[in-house]
């Protein structure tokens, strides 16, 4: 079969650049440019368009389903439910199966796919959907998460039940220590949904193969996670599926889940012939799981210098219908309940549960972010009950190396958090509001103020993330690298599954290569499954695990290259600089292409991290995570505290980053968290009323734009991790905890209100809440 | 759906009384969005683009005349200086892509109660020119355009040619909130454009009831209240009176955008807000001319 006229091909990645230097992205110019080939642009001459029936109730049971005037829709190819799934019935991420693939008999949330549609054209297929006649009986939906923790049983919203986890934490007696305590503060806070809310809706083409199978190009955040849940659903073996990333348009979790693999897959097996589906704005806000909505409860207890005696916590976080990761979410939300400071006794009770509401699971930072927003709301509460600053209470409970987390692990590498809060403290301060150009202003050219109104506020914020997967995950990536001559220059090919997200991964690649084999060409394979697995882009964790997985690959390349030098040479004190094959005593040699002549030189490695072991059920006890990354974020305010307006006139932030593979990528992994968590602060929420969706879409559901992403001021540290490649420490996901609760303390500051719940609305500031 | 291009005015005007379930479509921007949600199916689009008349502006008993294809960003750029009101709040709509493809007559057509076009339209009294083929040219006051959510007062066989309107005679101002900073739907909006010529304050309210609607009460009472003749400063009980009685004209819906009792509070400071800016221009513009 004739291959799709878009599809990924080898990347030649450009520039020079090794570890450490900041070479152009290859997707960078063509991305600004608008050319840049998304999922959403693949195209195959004589493809059909698929279309997803979803279900408008959050409960309800299915009495019946007539496809037959849908069918009867001239240019319709085809209308399958989950009578025609071809293998396995439900499907899932962490090895849970319990979603269908097409809904069996009831449905669970709003948009949850009922049918699924091949046709001709996209509006054929849109049409043909609304022809198929769905009887609903609606069900009153369980929304109310507290509820469900109080009453699992009688609350199921599926077989699974009730609480999808509890993880407790304890440490030490919490009730000796409140009696002991001088300041006792409380507090419950409240995350709202936040949505990924990446830019290219899912989409991905299915092309049925000549052996019976299927080749998928998808976007997603891995590859091989995605083939063992498609596989048996579609009834096929795992090598009659051929997977290839298509162009991904952002991911932040929201493409860990499936969205329309299985789908299109059924729809090119029943058909025979390609099958696009490509979701539109609308459909995106229902085809992906969210942030966790969380509602907690905070008690602190210090004695009368500010110190920490105890922490007694609740957190419930609400994951919707189905699995989906919110296991791990809940065991990131316990594990790094109370943050980066000392306590020596702890109670954290945290809780996943079922509801009807929007389905819930992975999104950067990973029930870190929500936990984030109440310990730092704390710290600021127990400050000002103590006549403490902001920074000095944190300094005083800092982690330092040395110290032992909520869970008992001991912070092996160094934490510097009160140097790093110091070090934002000496960051110079903005100058103040200029009202004389609209765009500075609390509302922009909107013009709601001219100054009138106006107040600055001053806010801090510390976060605490794990990086790559914990609790005992056997975590690994997987790389090939092939090393030849090609038209007289040694070039290196470097072949992963990972997934290019958008973060830089393939340039990072490409510098490991040129550092570890002294080439200047290296050439990045598209992602696809005929090589071993990479593990997910998420957890912060490809630099560290692919970025591994290459440098040991390399390695191991450039071993065979010097012993193929050494029987050529006849000599053993060999090695690989500047291109050149080096001998201890003689100096250079020759350079690689006359040692490698013809030959080809191929490798692949796995790489693992250290191993972790799950969280205690019953204490929570335990070394879960693999390394653990600190950003600490200062946030500048001016908010015109008559309307509720806010504009965040600066964020300054301080991240240890253990080594900096590249400045200009890891610049942007700090930009884009922080954006991510200026959203949650002021504007970013699903908004849901018994179980439906009330803004699915760009209009309501609002993003920040660059007039409301300030400048930034980066502190940038390398204290090395001696266990990481490079000693580098994972950045993604660390400034999108802190950048939220810095936000929300200066706005606090400025308006002296409580804001207890992000996102902050304007009748939150105006009316208090 | 048919897809209608007309190449004159005459010819568009059959075509809609022939079809009178045509859709008409300049910028696109309203229209396609609700095609590509499908939460519109027209029997046709009557693509008026081809018709250059349309993006021309001109001046006649003067008065502007604004053709429904003029874009919110030649607007701003054209007619900024002498329709402040209008021009602040195009700079309000959507984005740059949508400022240069977006029309007021578009806004008009659509008649969200949203529409950032209308406060000012109000405000400054304009007056919107309908055409048939049937009946020829109606003026409709823009207070009597807006008839319910999404309505307005145009007949089944009727077209938006322009809308007419005076060259500000005196302070205008449009302020709005948002949520965020840029690219915003408004929460509700306020126009206020002072006529010192006729002692009159004219005003406009956006996302505040079922239309964009003036304050009618509000208008009567500043306009009596200012010290026209002597360019006094405002009283501050004035001010407030004045945003009261704006608030009070609203009727505001609890959405997801805001509460209603958020709007109506709002409407109120920008009401303030904004007589404030505009008296104290005109006070500095009557120093300079005294």
């Amino acid at each position: 079969m004739a291959s799709p006229v878009r599809t990924p091909g080898h990347v030649a990645a450009p520039g020079i650049g090794g570890v450490g230097e900041s070479p152009l992205r290859p997707d960078g110019t063509l991305k600004v440019a608008g050319e840049f080939a998304y999922a959403s642009d693949l195209w195959m001459d004589g493809m059909l368009w698929g279309a997803t029936l979803r279900s408008p109730h959050a409960r309800a049971l299915i009495r019946s389903v007539d496809i037959g005037p849908a069918l009867a829709v001239p240019g319709v190819r085809a209308v399958l439910t989950h009578e025609d799934v071809p293998g396995r019935a439900m499907f899932g991420i962490d090895g849970t199966e319990d979603q269908p693939v097409l809904a069996i008999d009831q449905v669970r949330y709003q948009g949850e796919p009922v049918a699924i549609v091949a046709a001709d054209d996209p509006e054929t297929a849109r049409y043909a959907l609304e022809k198929i006649v769905v009887g609903y009986e609606a069900l009153e939906p369980v929304t109310d998460a507290r509820a469900v923790v109080a009453d699992p049983e009688g609350l199921k919203v599926q077989r699974l039940g009730g609480i999808t986890r509890y993880q407790p934490v304890r440490v030490g007696d919490v009730d000796a220590a409140r009696a002991e305590a001088a300041v006792v503060v409380s507090g419950e806070y409240e995350v709202g949904i936040q949505d990924q809310a990446f830019l290219g809706p899912e989409a991905g083409l299915a092309v049925p193969s000549e052996d019976g199978g299927v080749d998928l190009y998808v976007s997603t955040q891995w590859i091989h996670n995605d083939l063992k849940q498609i596989a048996p659903c579609l009834g096929l073996s795992a090598d009659q599926i051929h997977m290839t990333l298509a162009g991904v348009g952002g991911a932040f979790g929201g493409r860990e889940d499936l969205s329309m693999q299985i789908h299109a897959g059924m729809l090119a097996l029943h058909t025979g012939r390609p099958v696009k589906m490509s979701y539109n704005r609308y459909e995106s806000f229902f085809g992906h799981v969210h942030r966790h909505p969380a509602q907690m409860r905070y008690e602190y207890g210090a004695d009368a210098d500010g110190r920490l005696l105890y922490a007694d916590v609740e957190i419930v976080l609400d994951g919707g219908a189905y699995t989906s990761s919110t296991k791990n979410v809940v065991g990131n939300a316990a594990s790094l309940g109370v943050g980066p400071y000392e306590i020596p006794n702890i109670r954290i009770d945290a809780y996943g549960v079922y509801t009807n509401n929007p389905p819930c699971g992975a999104m950067r930072g990973f029930g870190a972010v929500q936990a984030c927003f109440a310990y730092e709301s704390m710290m600021d509460k127990l400050g000002a009950a103590c006549g403490l600053g902001p920074l000095e209470i944190r300094r005083r409970n800092a982690v330092s190396q040395g110290s032992r987390l909520a869970t008992g692990q001991v912070v092996e590498s160094p934490a510097p958090l009160a140097a790093m809060l110091a070090r934002l403290a000496a960051v110079p301060e903005p100058p103040p509001l200029d009202p004389s150009d609209l765009r500075n202003l609390p509302g922009g050219v909107s013009q709601a103020t001219h100054g009138e109104g106006v107040a600055r506020g001053v806010g801090y914020g510390v976060g605490l993330k794990n990086i790559c997967f914990s609790e005992g995950f056997d975590d690994y990536s997987t790389a090939r690298v092939r090393l030849e001559v090609i038209g007289g220059e040694a070039t290196a090919l470097v072949h992963t599954a990972a997934a290019e997200v958008g973060q830089g991964l393939v340039t990072i690649q490409a510098q490991v290569a040129r550092t570890e084999l002294g080439v200047q060409k290296v050439t990045i394979a598209p992602a696809d499954n005929q090589v071993g697995d990479a593990g997910s882009s998420s957890a912060s964790r490809q630099s560290y695990m692919s970025g591994g997985a290459v440098k040991a690959a390399c390695e191991a390349v450039r071993a065979e290259l010097l012993a193929l030098a050494a029987r050529r040479l006849g000599r053993a004190d060999l090695s690989v600089a500047g291109g050149k094959v080096v001998s201890r005593a003689d100096g250079a040699l020759g350079t690689i292409e006359d040692v490698l002549g013809d030959a080809v030189i191929e490798e692949t490695r796995e790489y693992r991290h250290r191993p972790t072991v799950p969280m205690d059920p019953v204490t929570g006890q335990g070394r879960s995570h693999v390394q653990l990354a600190l950003c600490v974020h200062r946030a500048v305010v001016d908010v015109d505290v008559d309307l509720g307006l806010v504009k965040v006139v600066e964020l300054a932030a301080v991240q240890d980053v253990g080594k900096i593979i590249n400045r200009t990528g890891v610049e942007g992994q700090i930009h884009g968290g922080s954006a991510q968590g200026l959203g949650l602060a002021v504007m970013e929420e699903i908004v849901v009323a018994d179980g439906l969706v009330r803004n699915p879409s760009f209009t309501d559901y609002l993003i920040p734009t660059i007039l409301d992403m300030p400048p930034m001021r980066l502190d940038i540290l390398e204290i090395p991790d001696p266990n990481a490649p490079y000693g580098l420490r994972g950045a993604g996901e660390p400034p999108t905890l802190s950048s939220t609760p810095a936000i929300v303390a200066a706005i606090r500051d400025a308006t002296g209100r409580a804001l207890n719940r992000v996102p902050v609305r304007p009748e939150h500031i105006v009316h208090g809440a | 759906m048919d897809f209608l291009r007309p190449a004159t005015w005459d010819d568009a005007l059959a075509a809609k009384a022939e079809l009178p379930d045509a859709l008409p479509v300049q910028g696109g921007t309203d229209v396609m969005v609700e095609i590509n949600f499908a939460a519109r199916r027209p029997a046709a689009l009557l693509d008026l683009t081809r018709i250059g008349a349309l993006g021309d502006w001109d001046t006649a008993d003067g008065r502007f005349r604004v053709g429904a294809g003029v874009t919110y960003a030649r607007l701003i750029n054209e007619l900024g200086a002498r329709l402040p009101g209008l021009a602040q709040a195009s700079r309000t709509v959507g984005s740059p892509q949508i400022r240069n493809r977006g029309t007021v007559g578009g806004n008009l057509g659509a008649a969200s109660p949203a529409g950032d076009a209308h406060p000012p339209l109000l405000a400054g009294g304009a007056v919107v020119e309908a055409e048939s083929a049937a009946r020829g040219v109606r003026m409709i006051p823009a207070a009597e355009f807006f008839t319910g959510v999404k309505r307005n007062a145009l007949a089944p066989d009727e077209l938006i040619r322009a809308f007419w309107t005076a060259p500000a005679s005196g302070p205008q101002y449009f302020a709005k909130i948002g949520t965020r900073n840029a690219m915003v739907i408004a929460v509700c909006s306020f126009a206020i454009a002072l006529h010192p010529a006729e002692r009159r304050v004219g005003t406009g309210l956006g996302s505040a009831a079922p239309t964009p609607r003036r304050a009618p009460a509000a208008e009567e009472f500043i306009s009596a209240e200012l010290d026209w003749d002597g360019c006094g400063p405002l009283p501050e009980p004035a001010r407030r009176r004045f945003g009261e009685l704006v608030a009070a004209a609203s009727a505001p819906i609890d959405d997801v955008r805001g509460t209603g009792a958020y709007r109506a509070h709002a409407l109120a400071v920008l009401a303030r807000r904004t007589l404030t800016w505009a008296w104290n221009d005109h006070r500095k513009e009557a120093r300079r001319c005294a």
